[in-house]
This record gives structure tokens, C-alpha cells and sequence, in this order.
């Protein structure tokens, strides 16, 4: 084995993001790494390159133990990575990127000459005949710049290659022209390691395939040898356990708006999307189909380019989330931290903030007023905090979340998008936000519920969208509602739809 | 075509467009009578904006340098009233202080994450305070060896090639090479293109700021030692504002503000074109100088549309298939 991981584990303040994590790499095969956000895929990396230090565990490259002490430590020892986001100078020309802290040099002075030839000599092989290594990298297309940064990695480490989501930004003709590299690079004799939630590249590109989910490894196996629908039951752990289930699907609520045809250029296909009150809708599908996608043009936070949205008085105009706020949607995203809460702000001023913003600035709410209001939600939610005036980032996951859906409910929206509101927060606050989405639809209000748990989507909602691909491919309503349907719906092959933008 | 180097060639053509005008009108104006001025009257912008442009090209900012020239001239000038030192080492003593300030600079901003724009504004309130301290008053120059120095090859034409619009060019030359022909100056740029990325590929980002801000006091330094030669004396209220003039020239000269993208000499072309603006205005007579800062405001606003424009250019060209 070139590169093996024994017992690693990592924990960080609250979370064991790995825990006696094994993992090998044999030189001469792709192998790829699965699992859903926060099964563990980027702290292995930074383990492994040297940007964590593990708490425990060993890694050996070539049967050497090793610990890296930092990216840098990792390059020298042999492991490069390559990200999503291209981690070279677009100011720089092709040739000082590929060179860069290795030019040749003349009397002090760098030979462009000799600086070309090398970089040419590095390119050889990568297809890329028709590049200029004396233009500048941000001339060329983004795969193009990625496989100079491979053809970097390659030339600097040159035994492991880490290729963390490199297709994420990437075309059908470019994802091809990247496969090719990493093709003939492993014939080389690298060991690459391949991270990507697009199953279609793991079973084209792969020769094995490892699975982790909560941080633990689930399965390692021979990419031949496994199917979609295995994957994505080792992927999302479902345990086949049936969680109660509504099933009263209460489709008989009057029609409260009416989506149809929207869609955004890069991001999600046409859709259509009626929603009556008082029914919880789930979205269900892997990371990247298009669920927060759908979110985000719903709530005007990337604008429809195409596609109406009506109400019962008639078309509503949504392209920002202003106005989707001001035509009574709410919407906590999925990053709480960067997206939702205001850290350093109070309970008091979260809670108010959606309800002043909608105001303006010039009807300040009352102090007494924003009071009354955040101890009604602490109250009504159970927040857990000591005072109405704590920092909103010192409360935990849960109550964080408490907090975004309280700001919304100030509002008292008839349209909520809730964007995995139970990520990250503990086992008995996530029982209560479903019974919070609960009592919310039984007052007539209307909810579009993503999460990646199928236990929450199928206890929470009354209908089911499943996406793939960037499209909304399925419906299920009531009893038709179970784990092989949705997971039939999310593993179809989609090559041939697949989007190509 | 490259399009890092087309805001070069605007300033390159702008210049050119803009002495032709000069010449239509004044036909003297082309001589090396004029040429020999404009070197030998910018000499100290053309040194000072070097250091900048550098700097600039790393992504900073050095607001410093005014104060740094008017502490240098001042520290020249009184160094040699009262000691017996020969001013060549009065001029090393000055250098390495100025270069050893910018470098505390350099070290301060890296090693307090703070905005080169903050520290240097500090370093510039200090820089004029000390020059404060050394006098209030203009303290002329009076030594032999600065009659030496006002030296000058007289150029076909009558013109005057000082030694002090010679220096500015040896200056800007060995600033082209340190900017584009060394290690470190793919640093420079590799810092203005991005910090944490040119960190992930391996430039020590706290070294580089060191000797970036390092290089700018000791350019700083030696503009304040032409600036003395130029004026045979030392003034602390003299060159206030100069550091916003050699932004101005960067930018004019192609430089882009944000940094990563530049040249050294685009800085020297930004420096003569507003040489020539002001010796228009004084060979047009009847115009206040005011003039020159309304051209100046002018010519920045373009570039910086130019600059915007570039931008968009090369995210099209991007996005295209290549």
C-alpha cells in the first residue's frame, strides 16, 4: 500500500469528526471518497495534508509514519492537492505558476527562457498543447487551470494526488478532458484519491471507493463490484428502521402560490412548484442536486432568469429576498453560521432583525416591543439562554437554530424554506423543531423542508420532491412516501439528462 | 494579447497623444532643453513611486514616504550643519534608517494582520513628527560636495542631463528588474494576486512584506536625498501629500490598485505625464496650477474605468471556450 490510515481520530470542540478512521491507497488506482456533508471527507483530507493535526491514529506513505505539519510538509513528502477552487495566481502567467518557487535562475535574475521551457517540459502530456505558458493562468478557462494545478501537484509531489470536488465547476467536455489526466496519471503509477458527490464520475472514473458517514468509516470496496443503491443506503444510513410517518397528507388546503417554470441558468432546471397551506413539502436528493438551489431562487436569493410565481391576487415579482420577505416568504438557510444568525448581535436583536428590515429604518421597533417579542419566542421555542441579551454565537446548535426560525416566525410568513434546520444540533432539540414544523402547518402556514435524514423528510412532510442532476425528477405524496422510492428516484441513472451546463 | 499589458499601452499612447498636443501648440516644448526638466525636476516622485509601485503590486499601500522624504532632507540638512560627517556616510546612515522603518512597518502589518493602509498612515504622522524634532525651520545645505552633485551631462540641444534625473532612471531600471526578473518580485505579484494562495504555493507572505515595505523607505530615502541635492536644503513641511501623488502615478502607469498587476515602467511614463502637465501649464502662462490636479483627478478617473473595463474583458475572455 502506498499510503494507509489507521485508528485516525480527530475530534473538534463538541463534534468527533473522525473517529478510528481507516483508510488505504494503493499506488495506481483512483480511489474515491464518499459520504455527505460532514461525514468526515475534508478532515481526512486536512489530516492527511497536514492542515489538522490528528489526536490519534497513524498514517504511513510508503511504509514510512509520517506526519505533516502543514501543506507545505505534505508537498515535500509527496502528497499534492488539488481543489475545487483552483489555488494558483491568475496574475501570473502559466509558466511562473507551474515554477513558482522553483524558477530557474541566472545571476539572481529568473531566465523567462529556461522558466518557459520548464513549465512547457511539466505540461507535456496533459493535452494542453495549445496553452501559452508565457499568457497569464486567468486567460484560460477553469479547467484548464485546473489541470495546470494538477500538472503542479503532479510536478511537486508526485505520489499521492488528492482531488478534492475538481469537477464541481467543470462542463461535460471538460470533466472528460480532467478524466483523461487522472486517467493517464494513475497509469504513471499515482495513488489519487477522488472526491466528488457526482456518482456518475465515481463509477466512470473509480477503481475503489470508500464510504464514510458521522466520521466513521463504512465501506471500502471495489468500484466494479457496488451499485447506486447501495451507495447511497451506505451514504445516508438509513436504517431501514420505518419512522412514523404523517400520511395523512393533508393535500386538500387551498392553493397558496403557484411556481412555474423557474429556473436558473447554472444552477436548477425549469420546475414547478404548487404550494397549499398548511403542508409541509420535503426536498430530497444528494448534496449538489439542486435542493438549496431551489431554495435560493424561490427565495430570490439567486433570481429565476425564467418562470413566474403567482399567488392568489395574482404574479408575484421575486427577485430579491426583500421581496420575497415582503410577499410573506421566510427562509433559514443552510449555513447557519455564515448565513442565518448575526453572532455578536443578542437574542433580542436576531429575533427582531427580519420584522425591523421589513419596517425600514426609519419605524425603529420599540425596545419594550423587541423584548416582548424575543421572551415570547424564548418562551414559545424553549430557547435555552440565559437572558434575552446573550450573543446569539455563545447559545449552541440548536438554539442557534431556535433563534433563525423564532426571526422568521416574528414575521409570521405563509411560505417557510427551511434548509436542513436540524444539521448539527443535538438529538432532543431536533425532536422538537419537527414538532415545531408540526404545530406551524397545523396554524395554516406552508413549509418547504430539506434534509438530507430521510427518517426527518418522511416524518415531516406530506409530499416528497426528490432532485438529481439539477432537476426535479419525482414526486411522492402520502402512502406512496418510503425509503426505496425515494432512493430509486435519487439512484436512476442520470447520464443522459445529465445537466451540461 | 496579453491583457495585463494594455493598460501600459494606454499610458504609453495617452503620453505620447498628450506631448503631441503639447508640441502643436508649443513647438518648443519638444527639446531636450524640456525632456532634460522633466527628468531632473520629478527625479524625487520618480524614486518615491518605485518604491510604491512595488508596493501596489503586493496588494498595500505605503502612505509613509512624504513624510519619510521630508525626514530625510531634513536629516541630511542637519547632519551636516552640526557634524563633520562626510555626506556620503550621513547619506548610508540615512538610508538604513528609512529602510529599517519601512521594514518595522512591513513587520508590523504582517505580524498584527493590521491594513498596511493603517500602519504606514501611523508611520507617516511619525516620520513627520521626527523630522519635526530634528528643526522647524529650512535648513539650506552648504557643502562642497553637494556642488558636485548638481552635476549634469549637457545633452545635443543644450539640454541638461542631471545626475539626479540620471539616478531616477538607473532607479526605475533596477526597479523593473527587481519587479519582473527576480524571486521576489514573482512574490510581490504573487501577493497582490492573493495572500492565502500565494502562501498555499509557497512564499514566506511575513518575509516579502518585510522586505516590500523595507524597499519602499529605502526608495523613500533616497528620493529624499535627491529631493535635498534638488532643493540644496531640508524642510519639514516640504513634500506633504507627495505619498497620494506617487499613488496617482502608479496608477496612472497601469498599475492596478488592488495589486498583482503591473509595470515599473508604466510608473515612469505616469510620472513624465504629469511632469508634462505642469510644465504645459507653465509654458502656457495665464493657467493657476490648480490645473494640474483637475488633469491629474481626470486622468486617474479614466484609468480606473480602464481598470474596470480590463476586468470585465478578462472574465469574458475566461468564460469563453478556449
Amino acid at each position: 500500500m502506498l499510503l494507509t490510515v489507521r485508528d485516525l481520530t480527530k475530534t473538534f470542540p463538541g463534534t468527533r469528526a473522525l473517529d478510528n478512521m481507516q483508510f488505504d491507497l494503493a499506488a495506481g488506482e483512483v480511489h474515491a471518497l464518499l459520504g455527505e456533508n460532514g461525514a468526515g471527507k475534508s478532515t481526512l483530507i486536512k489530516c492527511l495534508t497536514g492542515v489538522h493535526a490528528r489526536d490519534s491514529g497513524r498514517i504511513t506513505l510508503d511504509g514510512q509514519p509520517i506526519s505533516p505539519g502543514s501543506t507545505h510538509d505534505a508537498q515535500e513528502l509527496g502528497i499534492g492537492t488539488v481543489y475545487q477552487e483552483v489555488n494558483l495566481l491568475p496574475n501570473l502567467t502559466v509558466a511562473e505558476n507551474l515554477t513558482f518557487g522553483r524558477q530557474p535562475t541566472r545571476f539572481g535574475l529568473v531566465s523567462s527562457r529556461r522558466m518557459r521551457a520548464d513549465a512547457e517540459e511539466m505540461l507535456a502530456g496533459y493535452g494542453l498543447d495549445q496553452v501559452n505558458v508565457g499568457r497569464e493562468l486567468g486567460t484560460y478557462s477553469v479547467a484548464v487551470q485546473q489541470i495546470v494545478a494538477i500538472a503542479r501537484a503532479v510536478a511537486l509531489s508526485g505520489k499521492v494526488l488528492i482531488l478534492d470536488e475538481p469537477t464541481a465547476s467543470l462542463d461535460a467536455r471538460e470533466t472528460e478532458t480532467l478524466f483523461a489526466v487522472v486517467r493517464s496519471l494513475r497509469d504513471r503509477g499515482l495513488g489519487i484519491i477522488f472526491i466528488s458527490h457526482f456518482l456518475d464520475q465515481v463509477f466512470s472514473l473509480s477503481d475503489r471507493l470508500t464510504v464514510l458517514r458521522n466520521g466513521q468509516h463504512i465501506v471500502t470496496t471495489n468500484t466494479a463490484d457496488t451499485n447506486r443503491v447501495d451507495l447511497i443506503h451506505h451514504m445516508l444510513g438509513h436504517e431501514l428502521v420505518e419512522a412514523e410517518q404523517r400520511h395523512v397528507a393533508r393535500t386538500g388546503g387551498a392553493e397558496l402560490l403557484t411556481f412555474k417554470g423557474l429556473a436558473h441558468r447554472n444552477r436548477i432546471e425549469p420546475f414547478d412548484l404548487k404550494v397549499r397551506a398548511g403542508e409541509v413539502i420535503g426536498l430530497a436528493g444528494l448534496l449538489g442536486a439542486g435542493r438549496t438551489e431551489t431554495a435560493d431562487v424561490l427565495f430570490g436569493r439567486t433570481p429565476a432568469d425564467q418562470g413566474t410565481a403567482t399567488d392568489e391576487n395574482g404574479k408575484l415579482d421575486i427577485t430579491t429576498p426583500r421581496m420575497a420577505i415582503a410577499a410573506g416568504f421566510g427562509y433559514a438557510p443552510e449555513d447557519r453560521k455564515t448565513d442565518g444568525i448575526v453572532a455578536d448581535l443578542s437574542v433580542r436583536e436576531n429575533i427582531a432583525l427580519a420584522l425591523q428590515a421589513r419596517r425600514g429604518w426609519a419605524r425603529p421597533i420599540p425596545q419594550a416591543e423587541q423584548k416582548r417579542l424575543a421572551d415570547d419566542y424564548i418562551r414559545k421555542l424553549d430557547i435555552r439562554t440565559s437572558s434575552a441579551e446573550k450573543a446569539v454565537g455563545d447559545l449552541s446548535g440548536g438554539n442557534q437554530q431556535k433563534v433563525v426560525l423564532a426571526r422568521w416566525l416574528a414575521m409570521n410568513p405563509r411560505f417557510l424554506i427551511l434548509d436542513e434546520p436540524t444539521r448539527g444540533i443535538d438529538v432532543g432539540a431536533h425532536a422538537e423543531i419537527l414538532r415545531l414544523i408540526g404545530d406551524l402547518t397545523d396554524q395554516g402556514m406552508s413549509i418547504l423542508l430539506i434534509s438530507s435524514e430521510f427518517d426527518e423528510l418522511m416524518a415531516a412532510s406530506d409530499r416528497i420532491i426528490v432532485v438529481r442532476d439539477r432537476k426535479h425528477v419525482s414526486e411522492l405524496v402520502g402512502a406512496e412516501i418510503d425509503t426505496d422510492r425515494i432512493i430509486n428516484a435519487i439512484a436512476t441513472r442520470g447520464d443522459a439528462e445529465r445537466a451540461t451546463s | 494579447m496579453n491583457a495585463r499589458i494594455l493598460p501600459l499601452y494606454a499610458t504609453v499612447v495617452i503620453f505620447l497623444i498628450a506631448y503631441l498636443i503639447c508640441y502643436i501648440q508649443f513647438p518648443a516644448m519638444l527639446s531636450t532643453r524640456v525632456i532634460g526638466n522633466l527628468l531632473t525636476d520629478n527625479a524625487y516622485l520618480g524614486i518615491v513611486a518605485v518604491g510604491m509601485t512595488v508596493v501596489i503590486l503586493s496588494g498595500g499601500i505605503d502612505l509613509s514616504v512624504g513624510s519619510v522624504i521630508a525626514f530625510a532632507g531634513v536629516f541630511v540638512a542637519v547632519m551636516l550643519r552640526d557634524t563633520g560627517l562626510h555626506p556620503l556616510v550621513v547619506f548610508a546612515l540615512l538610508l538604513a534608517i528609512t529602510t529599517a522603518f519601512g521594514g518595522a512597518m512591513g513587520a508590523l502589518i504582517h505580524g498584527l494582520a493590521m491594513p498596511a493602509f493603517i500602519v504606514t498612515l501611523a508611520g507617516m504622522f511619525l516620520a513627520r513628527g521626527a523630522a519635526y524634532m530634528l528643526t522647524i525651520d529650512s535648513v539650506p545645505i552648504n557643502h562642497p560636495f553637494y556642488d558636485m552633485l548638481d552635476a549634469y551631462y549637457r545633452m545635443p540641444g543644450g539640454g541638461r542631463l542631471t545626475l539626479i534625473g540620471a539616478v531616477m532612471l538607473l532607479t526605475v531600471m533596477a526597479g523593473m528588474i527587481i519587479a519582473h526578473r527576480t524571486r521576489f518580485g514573482t512574490s510581490v505579484f504573487a501577493l497582490g494576486g492573493g495572500e492565502q494562495t500565494a502562501r498555499l504555493m509557497g512564499v514566506s507572505v511575513g518575509l516579502t512584506t518585510i522586505q516590500i515595505y523595507a524597499f519602499s523607505g529605502f526608495m523613500a530615502g533616497l528620493s529624499g536625498i535627491v529631493f535635498s541635492v534638488y532643493t540644496s536644503s531640508g524642510y519639514p513641511l516640504a513634500t506633504v501629500g507627495t505619498e497620494l501623488t506617487a499613488i496617482a502615478t502608479v496608477v496612472i502607469g497601469g498599475t492596478i490598485l488592488t495589486g498583482g498587476s503591473g509595470y515599473v515602467f508604466g510608473t515612469l511614463i505616469g510620472v513624465l505625464t504629469m511632469g508634462l502637465i505642469q510644465t504645459y501649464i507653465v509654458f502656457d502662462g495665464s493657467l493657476s496650477s490648480w490645473w494640474t490636479k483637475i488633469v491629474i483627478g481626470m486622468l486617474l478617473l479614466l484609468f480606473i474605468l480602464l481598470q474596470k473595463g480590463l476586468l470585465t474583458l478578462g472574465q469574458r475572455q475566461r468564460n469563453a471556450p478556449t
